[in-house]
């Protein structure tokens, strides 16, 4: 199979304006992926399913990843003009990325029994029913995982034929996987709580009258 | 045993072939030994319950083998694995539509307490927080042995049922509630979490 380069090559040449990034994956996987832009997502997609050379016909797996606000910090050499001298001076240059969801597809081909292309799309924000456009009218096997995006991640697949919650019931609001998500309080009863339990369990202790806790045990 | 019987009186006329015994022990010996059970199972625990089921464990032997695919014919709920919260109101709605007397054992750590899944958002932290529970068996999943042990268990506190009296049987006093209330689905959890009328757990004292 071709380079996930030569792939960006071929795409931005079949698709005028389409904006494919590498996104590089450090792991030793290795595993690098395509980002393609929400605008020509669609088209990019079903070039890549229907392209004789690359026929990915197969889409194994559709996942969310919750990409809260963060900050980069980079250490930049700069030159500065100190007491009348040029000199070298590092800085660090702190960059602000705010957060985002992702949705990422891994396709593979069973004609020519290659793969996988990761592809990855991302939503402008981490708003409540954020868009993406739905990849099911191309590969069907896409359906029921997006609706578990849409489910635990609230992102809103455009396109999609049945976009309803698939685990959770259907008046439930929250969207559980999302790295914000405040889970309800019922840990009552915790006989053996630790860490982060502990906090939550401390919250129903019976507070002990004062006289009590002036007594010596 | 029954009351008001000698038993070495009773023990002396069973040799001579003569056989006395009282309502309720008599009604007591024929519910305990015809115990089905209602026919449904959750997770792996189910597995356990089936193996139960079969002949090497064979719960036939204490006449429980008869599983009923209808809560209406059932006299025991076997909750066998995870309760998720979007089950749960089923779960509740299937106890309350079996007939009295009816009984519950948890079964496995999932059925009790959430188990290994206890923190997770969509699990229910144990059955008991909406319908009482007769008997729990530890175990993830418990072994058939432990199975057959709980429903021993259950045999035990259905002999010792009364029929009248004070302290009589829960289903023969009509104001004891045979129907507890589905939980419904909210827009954070279940709700109500827990029935308060059923669910108490032990207040912790903590320095």
């Amino acid at each position: 199979m071709e380079s996930l380069e030569q792939i960006k090559v071929r795409i931005e040449a079949a698709m005028s304006g389409a904006n494919i990034e590498i996104v590089q994956n450090a792991s030793p996987s290795q595993q690098h992926s395509l980002k393609i832009d929400n605008e020509h997502a669609f088209d990019v997609a079903k070039w890549l399913h229907d392209d004789p050379a690359l026929r990915l016909d197969f889409c194994s797996n559709v996942t969310g990843v919750d990409w809260l606000d963060r900050t980069l910090k980079k250490t930049v050499k700069v030159k500065k003009v100190v007491d009348g001298e040029e000199k070298e001076v590092t800085e660090t240059i702190e960059e602000k990325i705010p957060g985002y969801l992702e949705a990422v597809y891994h396709l593979y081909s069973m004609t020519h029994k290659h793969g996988p292309v990761i592809i990855r799309m991302r939503t402008a924000d981490r708003i409540q029913d954020a868009g993406l456009p739905s990849l099911t009218p191309i590969w069907r096997s896409a359906e029921f995982q997006e609706r578990e995006i849409f489910d635990l991640y609230g992102v809103r697949f455009d396109g999609h034929p049945d976009l309803r919650r698939i685990l959770m019931w259907d008046e439930f609001e929250d969207h559980p996987m999302r790295k914000d998500y405040g889970e309800p309080d019922d840990y009552e009863y915790e006989p053996t709580p630790h860490d982060d339990v502990l906090e939550k369990a401390k919250g129903h202790y019976a507070s002990r009258p004062v006289e009590e806790e002036l007594k010596p045990s | 045993m029954s009351e008001g019987i000698d038993e070495e009186l009773r023990s002396k006329l069973q040799q001579q072939g003569v056989w006395v015994t009282s309502m309720q022990e008599l009604y007591n010996w024929g519910r305990k030994n015809s115990i089905w059970p209602l026919q449904f199972g959750l997770a792996c625990c189910a597995i356990e319950m089936i193996a139960t089921a079969a002949s090497r464990y064979d719960i036939a032997r204490f006449g429980g083998e008869v599983f009923r695919p209808s809560p209406r014919q059932a006299d025991l709920m076997i909750v066998a694995g995870t309760v998720t919260k979007k089950m749960a109101p089923q779960i509740v709605r299937l106890y309350n539509q079996m007939a009295d007397p009816k009984y519950v054992i948890a079964m496995g750590a999932c059925a009790i307490s959430g188990g290994p899944f206890k923190q997770g958002y969509n699990v229910l932290k144990g059955i008991d927080r909406y319908i009482p529970v007769d008997v729990y068996i530890p175990g993830c999943p418990p072994r058939p042995e432990a199975l057959l042990h709980a429903f021993m268990e259950l045999q035990r506190k259905i002999d010792e049922q009364k029929l009248g009296g004070a302290d009589k049987a829960a289903h023969l006093d009509p104001d004891q509630p045979s129907e507890f209330p589905v939980p419904a689905f909210g827009k954070h959890d279940l709700e109500p979490s827990a029935n308060p009328d059923v669910f108490h757990p032990p207040k912790l004292e903590r320095v």
